[in-house]
C-alpha cells in the first residue's frame, strides 16, 4: 500500500478549510476514521442495534457475535494469552481508573508506592493521586532529561519492597519518545512491583504485543487507533484481574443477585456493568485491522522518510526549540513537540489554522511536564501514517511563515 | 480629547470598516499582531491573580480605573494575537461611559468575524475579556 491508497479511506482527509486542503496533524489528540470503520458503525445502528447477551432474538444474538469477536480481534492484535484478559471501557482513561480503583482496592495498603513518570498524561497521573489519598499511599515520580528521556538509571533506587505499581507511557504525548517499556518491566519485575503501559499513543505507532513488552495492564482508547470514540480497551493479565474487586455495579456484571448477597459474573464480564457501547466497541475490529496492514514496509519506510524529514527540519532551525530529541533512529515517533522563541503557541496555532494547518497548541494534558520545562504550553505536531511528505513541506513552510509573521 | 468627540458607534463602525479591507484571515491576523505590538506598556506590578482573565490558553491581565466619570481600561497579554484584540477593544472602550458600556452589545466584534473565528474554542478568551469589561461598567453603573 501507498500513502495515496490509504488517504483514500479516509473521507476526512479530502476537507478543506479556509478554502485551503486540511492538513490534519493533531492525530495524537484523535485520528481520523476510516471508510471501514464508518460502514460498520452504521451497520451496527442501522442493522444489528439490540442489547448484548440478553436476549434471545436474532440481532440480539448478531449484537453479541460482533462484540464477542471483536475481543477475539483486540486479544490477536495485543498478543494477550487468553480474551478473558480484554476488558472493553470508554477509553484509555476510564482504563487506567479502573485499575487504579481496583488495583488499589485489591493490593494497595497505606505506606504503599506507586510510580508514575513525569511525562505522563493527567490521565495517567489523577487517578493515581487519587488512589494514593484513598488508600493512603505514596506516588513517586519518575523525571525525564533535558532531551525528554525517562532517567531509567534513577528507577532501581525508586523502587522499594512496597511499590506495587509502576504507571508508564509507551510513548509520550509531548515527547514522542518511544519508552524503553520492556527494560522497565524487567527492572520492576525483578522488585515485585507490576507495570502498567498507557498505550494510547503507543498502540498506533508501535502496534501492542503484551506478551512481548511483559506488561501486567495495557490501556488505550479507540478513537486514537482509527475506531469510533468512546471505545477503549483494558489488557489485564488474569491473575491479576480475577484477584480485583469488581469496578461499577450493575447489568451483566453479576453471577446472581439477591438482597443477601450478590455474586460476580467471571471476567471479563465483571468489568463490564451496563450496556455497552454496542455500535462503537465492534468498529475496533475494522480499526486494528487497518493498523495491522500499516506495518506494510513501504508504508513504513515513507512515514520514517516523512519522521526524518519534519525532524531535522525542526532541528536546524535555531527559532525552534523541540522537546523529546530522539537519541537514535527508532525511539521517536513524527510528533513533535516546540516553543519558537519569542512566539506564543496560542497565536502560531491560530495562525496555522487560518493556513489550512491543524496542529495542537497549549499543556497537552501534561502540566507537570510542562513546567518540567519551564513553559506555559508547547505548539504540537503530530503526524499520521496517511500524511504525505508534501503535507510535511505545507507545514514547514506555513510554521516559517507564521515565524515571520510573529517575530 | 478628539476621541471624544466620536460616539462609541462610530468608533465601532471605523473598526468595522478597516476590517472590511482584508478579505484574507491572514490579513486580519497580521493587522491584530500590529496592533498588539502597538499596545501601550502595562506595568508589571499589576499583572496579579485578580487581574488574571480566566478561560484563555494564553494569560491576559485586564485592569481599570474609573476617572471622572468615565472608565479607562489598560491589559497586556503574553500572546501577540490576544494584545492585538485587547487594543481593539480598549480603543473603543477606554474612557466612555460606564452607561455606554453597559447598553452595547459588543456586536460589532461579531460583524468583524471576531467572534466565530476566536471564541467558540475559548483558545483566547474573547468572551471572558467582553464580561470582565462589561461587569466593570455595570459595577460602576
Ligand atoms: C498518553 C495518553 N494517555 C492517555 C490519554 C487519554 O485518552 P482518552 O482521553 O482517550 O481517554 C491520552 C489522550 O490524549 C494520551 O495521549
Amino acid at each position: 500500500m501507498n500513502v495515496e491508497e490509504l488517504r483514500k479511506l479516509f473521507p476526512a482527509l479530502s476537507e478543506t478549510v479556509y478554502g485551503k486542503p486540511l492538513v490534519y496533524l493533531d492525530n495524537a489528540a484523535t485520528i481520523q476514521r476510516p471508510a471501514s470503520v464508518i460502514e460498520k458503525w452504521v451497520d451496527m445502528t442501522e442493522r444489528h442495534n439490540a442489547n448484548l447477551h440478553r436476549a434471545v432474538h436474532k440481532i440480539a444474538a448478531d449484537a453479541t457475535e460482533e462484540y464477542e469477536s471483536t475481543r477475539d480481534a483486540v486479544r490477536a492484535f495485543l498478543n494477550a494469552e487468553s480474551r478473558e484478559e480484554i476488558v472493553f471501557t470508554s477509553g484509555a482513561t476510564a482504563s487506567i481508573n479502573l485499575v487504579a480503583f481496583c488495583f488499589g482496592e485489591a493490593f494497595v495498603k497505606p505506606g504503599d508506592e506507586i510510580i508514575v513518570t513525569e511525562a505522563e498524561h493527567h490521565s495517567n497521573i489523577v487517578p493515581w493521586q487519587m488512589m494514593c489519598s484513598r488508600k493512603g499511599a505514596v506516588l513517586k515520580v519518575l523525571p525525564v532529561d533535558d532531551e525528554g528521556h525517562l532517567r531509567i538509571d534513577l528507577l532501581d533506587s525508586l523502587l522499594t519492597d512496597r511499590t506495587r505499581l509502576m504507571c508508564v507511557a509507551q510513548i509520550s504525548n509531548v515527547l514522542g519518545i518511544i519508552n524503553p517499556v520492556k527494560e522497565i518491566v524487567n527492572i520492576c519485575h525483578s522488585k515485585g512491583c507490576a507495570v502498567l503501559v498507557d498505550g494510547a499513543q503507543g498502540v498506533v505507532h508501535t502496534g501492542a504485543d503484551v506478551a512481548d513488552l511483559g506488561c501486567d495492564f495495557y490501556a488505550f482508547s479507540g478513537h486514537k487507533v482509527y475506531a469510533a470514540p468512546g471505545t477503549g480497551v483494558l489488557y489485564g493479565r488474569k491473575e491479576l484481574l480475577d484477584a480485583m474487586p469488581p469496578y461499577m455495579g450493575g447489568g451483566e456484571m453479576i453471577a446472581s443477585v439477591s438482597f443477601s448477597g450478590t455474586t460476580y459474573a467471571p471476567l471479563p464480564g465483571k468489568f463490564e456493568a451496563g450496556t455497552q457501547n454496542i455500535a462503537g466497541t465492534p468498529t475496533l475490529k475494522p480499526a486494528l485491522e487497518l493498523a495491522e496492514a500499516l506495518k506494510d514496509k513501504e508504508l513504513t519506510e515513507y512515514i520514517d522518510r516523512v519522521r526524518d524529514f519534519v525532524l531535522n527540519a525542526l532541528l536546524a532551525d535555531d527559532r525552534i526549540k523541540l522537546y523529546g530529541v530522539p537519541r537514535g533512529t527508532s525511539d521517536k515517533i513524527a510528533l513533535f513537540s516546540f516553543a519558537v522563541k519569542g512566539a506564543h503557541h496560542e497565536d502560531m496555532a491560530l495562525l496555522l489554522d487560518k493556513m489550512g494547518i491543524a496542529v495542537r497548541s497549549g499543556q497537552m494534558c501534561a502540566e507537570p511536564l510542562m513546567d518540567r520545562f519551564g513553559v506555559t504550553g508547547m505548539l504540537r505536531a503530530s503526524f499520521a501514517p496517511y500524511n504525505t511528505m508534501e503535507e510535511a513541506e505545507r507545514f514547514l513552510q506555513s510554521l516559517d511563515r507564521a515565524i515571520t509573521m510573529l517575530v | 480629547m478628539t476621541m471624544m468627540e466620536r460616539t462609541l458607534k462610530e468608533v465601532q463602525e471605523e473598526i468595522v470598516d478597516d476590517f472590511s479591507m482584508y478579505d484574507e484571515w491572514l490579513d486580519k491576523y497580521e493587522y491584530l499582531i500590529e496592533l498588539g505590538k502597538n499596545l501601550a506598556s502595562y506595568p508589571e506590578e499589576k499583572k496579579t491573580d485578580d487581574r488574571l482573565i480566566k478561560g484563555c490558553q494564553s494569560r491576559v491581565w485586564l485592569d481599570w480605573s474609573m476617572e471622572e466619570g468615565r472608565l479607562y481600561f489598560s491589559a497586556d497579554s503574553d500572546a501577540i494575537i490576544t494584545k492585538g484584540i485587547i487594543s481593539l477593544l480598549i480603543s473603543v472602550y477606554s474612557g466612555r461611559t460606564p452607561e455606554e458600556i453597559a447598553a452595547d452589545d459588543f456586536s460589532f466584534l461579531g460583524r468583524i468575524g471576531l467572534k466565530e473565528n476566536l471564541s467558540p474554542t475559548r483558545a483566547n478568551g474573547l468572551v471572558s475579556m467582553i464580561q470582565t469589561i462589561h461587569t466593570a461598567a455595570e459595577s460602576n453603573l
